[in-house]
């Protein structure tokens, strides 16, 4: 048995039990993992800044440290976000911060508050969207190098979604590179994710478990044109729920317009707009309140989840709904969401692409971010040889967010 | 058994009842006869027993996957379901298998594990695992676990199945009753054979009541309703038929071999005697509390000493058959003045008792009966139409149940657990705790009584105060009260705290109360010393 103690950013303390009962004690700050024998305790030669009592159930003590005693790393977690101390920024921060790096325009990733934003040229205008015209924002391409006080960054693609992308940082001849959110599938609209070698590896494991192996995108792209198929066929609606950015132009891009007309809830046609002035086009006409209810009859309609129990939903009846998530996967979450369909159509990675980027990148240092990271991070160790750790973000880890 | 997967398939993506009567219906009528049977058994949740160790699946599957143990276990913490967490961990087939193996082969294969050794089994196992993939894998590595459910009621199963006969609901609900084992039946002998004759050991299907919704004021003219104590026992039909004994629970269980003291029933009630009643510990003159009843349902070995502490009568309420002739739709008054006739006039000595009818002057006394029902070992009044014919399954109108008020307690939100199924990977399954002299004490689980929407919330609040986490339980900050109610209450050495809860379950959330207004351990050994008392 393995417990762990959470008991602020960047200090965690867990406890393995052994076969006589309590046998080793760790405790990890931030990155760091330390193992703890006969309650004597060194790491790197910090100081001790608080004892607390682990559990009353196990009775132990536990020490913490301050963290700044500890070595430094390029990058690290505080409380605004993943912080890169020599460039003096952040990248994806979650409370307001002077220079922030975005790999993407979900909600989770690319806050409103920054001082300045840097971010692919493509989520210009999903920056826009959100966050308002008013931010100082700096576009950049695929590959394009520039430097923050020594400190060599470029964005590449991640392949998750239009504009998305992992970046790239050399600092004192060591390669970090941290992946936002990603997938090494290829989706037909987004830039294709592209390898970059590093020392540093930084991954999200949204999907980091073995059960997660997804079908290839083109047979649930021919299962959802069939599915759309039989239901056209009577004369019923076909509803796909996917994000309004990423997964809908996902679906829109594969949906076989030959079968009927598409339509879309209003979330996704501004998504889609915006889209267009980067020079994206996709199928799909707004919903709107003129819009004739026989004009939709038979027809594909792309919304977002939280779509779902709407009254707007109930005007497209008669029809049948289906989400479109990784989380789609397993039984229990399908049936929990009370959809008629559940297609496995997923922007991130699953297992197998999570193992083979690890392995390509050839990174000595793995960090684990949002998802399963306790488990892949104990993977990641235990298969490959590499050191693995975790980096407690506060991105969202349910894939699909509510718009 | 490709056309059993879709009828899966076709049963569990759908919440329309007549979908999966038409899908039962259209599997019947095109599935081969001697897939039926087994068909109909999964459907009824009448599967065959796991014939093997999880623990070993759970190696197999790492050695085929290359997963170690440790993340098998993580991930069966995240899909809530073994089977389904080995389905998808297994490595995906090259290509597409195509292999169909008849359903009554997999049941075969199912049973024969059962007697094998470690390594045969695995053979077997793996050698299914290269062959199928998907739906028909999932469902294969649910039956090696033994928890294979389909999403149908039994009356579903048996509606689809009278329409495929052209036969009644009744008649094949009757047919249907006890636990057949579709290795022993076909079509013919479950469908055809004479009920007295062949199937002398069937039960009738158990009548069951509503719970009372309404004022019982509305139910009209108190003459026209017998009124009985509602007894906490285990509901049994006792049959004398060709001179054999048979006792069935009304889980259709047989429990004959169980309940010995009805032995000398065979001798003593003339052939084609059906009699249902409760079957309860009855000591000194008074039923005795549920839990003897359990501690005595659990023996394997029934000795002279569990006898002497635990007595089983059965307090009798209905005559089914007599003189070897279904008397079901005879009015209940009828019924029981005959079955009143018969305790009377046979040596029945003290194993069968004649359920007590109650007259009560108004609604309003037996009001305060049913309160205080505890007082009187009763856990509330059953209330039945004098003339009503016996019915099949839980119908509405003639019989209702009007159960006392369960006992409740305010326990304060502790350690939480994913749930399974439908509730993995959200925490549903909790554990409550009561102030003991300044400190919580767990006392009891409970797993249902919220509405989706609470679950959400709780859940994303437990993932925020999260303590710590012990494998698949998490500690959390006790900040939340929770009012749960439960049917019964007893003193434990099992337990921690002391207690142990009968039918416990969350009544609402009690967003008003802090964590300090909660309950204490003293509240609850009140209400065993409460209930005690009535007892002395």
């Amino acid at each position: 048995m393995i417990f762990e103690l959470f008991i602020g950013i960047g200090y965690f303390v867990f406890v393995k039990e052994n076969s006589k009962g309590l046998g080793m004690i760790w405790i990890r700050v931030a990155n760091h993992a330390v193992h703890i024998k006969n309650d004597s305790i060194l790491v790197h030669g910090a100081k001790i800044i608080k004892t607390i009592l682990l559990s009353e159930l196990f009775a132990v003590k536990a020490n913490i440290y301050d963290e700044s005693e500890l070595p430094m790393n390029l990058l690290s977690v505080n409380e605004c976000g993943l912080y890169c101390k020599q460039g003096d920024f952040y990248i994806d921060p979650w409370k307001p911060v002077k220079t922030a790096l975005i790999t993407h325009g979900h909600s989770d990733h690319m806050r409103a508050g920054m001082s300045s934003y840097i971010c692919h040229h493509h989520t210009l205008p999903i920056l826009k969207l959100r966050l308002g015209p008013d931010n100082l924002v700096q576009g950049v391409s695929y590959g394009e190098e520039f430097e923050i006080n020594g400190v060599k960054i470029s964005f590449h693609p991640a392949g998750h979604i239009i504009g998305s992308a992992q970046i790239r940082m050399v600092y004192e001849g060591e390669v970090w590179l941290f992946t936002g959110d990603y997938k090494l599938s290829v989706d037909g609209v987004s830039q294709p994710y592209e390898l970059v070698k590093c020392d540093h590896f930084i991954t999200e494991s949204t999907f980091g478990l073995p059960v997660y192996n997804f079908p290839t995108n083109q047979s649930i792209y021919e299962s959802i044109n069939a599915w759309w198929q039989e239901n056209a066929k009577e004369g019923v609606n076909t509803v796909l729920l996917g994000y309004a950015l990423g997964k809908a132009q996902n679906i829109l891009a594969h949906a076989d317009k030959s079968i009927g007309d598409v339509f879309l809830h209003g979330a996704v046609d501004n998504v889609n707009q915006a889209l267009t002035e980067v020079g994206y086009t996709f199928a799909g006409t707004r919903i709107t309140a003129d819009t004739r209810r026989d004009a939709i009859r038979g027809a594909l309609i792309v919304a977002p989840p939280s779509a779902m129990d709407t009254p707007w939903l109930r005007t497209l009846k008669p029809y049948r709904i289906a989400m479109c998530s990784g989380w789609m996967q397993l039984r229990g979450a399908r049936r929990r969401r009370g959809v008629d369909r559940g297609f496995v159509l997923s922007d991130h990675c699953d297992w197998a692409q999570l193992n083979q980027a690890v392995r390509d990148t050839e990174a000595k240092q793995v960090y684990v971010t949002h998802g399963y990271e306790h488990n892949f991070s104990k993977w990641v160790q235990d298969e490959y040889h590499i050191g693995a750790s975790i980096f407690k973000t506060l991105y969202n880890d349910a894939e699909e967010e509510n718009v | 058994m490709i056309d059993f997967v879709h009828l899966f398939e076709a049963i569990d993506g759908s919440t329309k009842t007549s979908v999966k009567v038409a899908a039962m219906l259209a599997y019947l009528q095109t599935a081969a006869d001697s897939d039926k049977l087994f068909a109909m058994a999964v459907l009824m949740g009448n599967k065959p027993k796991r014939p093997i160790r999880t623990a070993d699946l759970r190696i197999w599957a790492s050695e085929e996957s290359r997963v170690p143990l440790w993340l098998i276990e993580e991930s069966y913490y995240v899909v809530g379901d073994l089977a389904e967490t080995i389905s998808l961990i297994l490595p995906p087939k090259a290509r597409s298998v195509t292999t169909d193996i008849s359903l009554r082969d997999l049941f075969d294969a199912i049973v024969a594990l059962r007697n094998m050794a470690p390594e045969e089994q695995r053979k077997l196992v793996t050698g299914y695992w290269s062959k199928l993939e998907g739906t028909a894998l999932f469902l294969f590595n649910k039956l090696l676990t033994g928890n294979l459910r389909v999403g149908v009621s039994r009356k579903l199963v048996v509606k689809a199945v009278a329409q495929y006969l052209g036969r009644t609901e009744p008649e094949v609900e009757h047919r249907l009753m006890g636990k057949w084992s579709p290795f022993d039946e076909d079509m013919d002998s479950l469908f055809q054979d004479d009920l007295q004759e062949g199937k002398h050991f069937l039960p009738y299907p158990f009548y069951l009541a509503y719970a009372l919704d309404k004022d019982p004021g509305e139910l009209g003219d108190m003459k026209d309703w017998i009124i009985e104590p509602k007894l906490d026992g285990i509901r049994g039909q006792v049959i004398v038929r060709k001179g054999e004994l048979f006792v069935w629970s009304r889980g259709e269980d047989l429990m004959t071999d169980k309940f010995v003291e009805f032995e000398p029933l065979r001798s003593v009630l003339p052939d084609g005697t059906v009699i249902d009643g409760e079957v309860i510990p009855w000591k000194e003159g008074k039923p005795m509390d549920f839990s003897v009843m359990q501690t005595r349902i659990g023996r394997k070995n029934i000795s002279k000493n569990v006898l002497a502490a635990a007595p089983l009568v059965m307090v009798c309420y209905d005559l089914l058959e007599w003189e070897g002739r279904d008397i079901r739709e005879w009015p209940l008054h009828k019924r029981r003045s005959q079955l009143q006739e018969i305790l009377a006039i046979f040596p029945v000595g003290n194993i069968l008792k004649l359920s007590s009818a109650m007259s009560f002057d108004s609604w309003d006394l037996a009001e305060n009966y049913r309160q205080d029902a505890r007082k009187h070992y009763a856990e509330g009044l059953m209330i039945k139409h004098r003339d009503s014919p016996y019915e099949v399954g839980r119908k509405r109108g003639n019989w209702w149940k009007w159960k006392t008020d369960p006992m409740t307690i305010d326990g304060v939100l502790v350690y939480a657990q994913s749930g399974h199924g439908r509730r993995a990977n959200l925490f549903t399954d909790y554990t409550f705790a009561v102030w003991d002299q300044g400190e919580l004490v767990p006392f009891t689980k409970a797993y249902s009584g919220l509405t989706d929407k609470e679950l959400f919330t709780i859940d994303n609040w437990i993932k925020r105060h999260t303590i710590a986490k012990f494998g698949p339980v998490r500690s959390v900050t006790p900040e939340l009260v929770f009012e749960l109610a439960f049917e019964g209450i007893n003193a434990s050495s099992r337990h921690k705290s002391g207690v142990a809860l009968r039918f416990p379950r969350i009544v609402r959330w009690r967003q008003d109360k802090p964590a300090s207004e909660a309950n204490s351990k003293e509240d609850l050994l009140n209400l065993i010393a409460s209930k005690h008392e009535s007892i002395r």
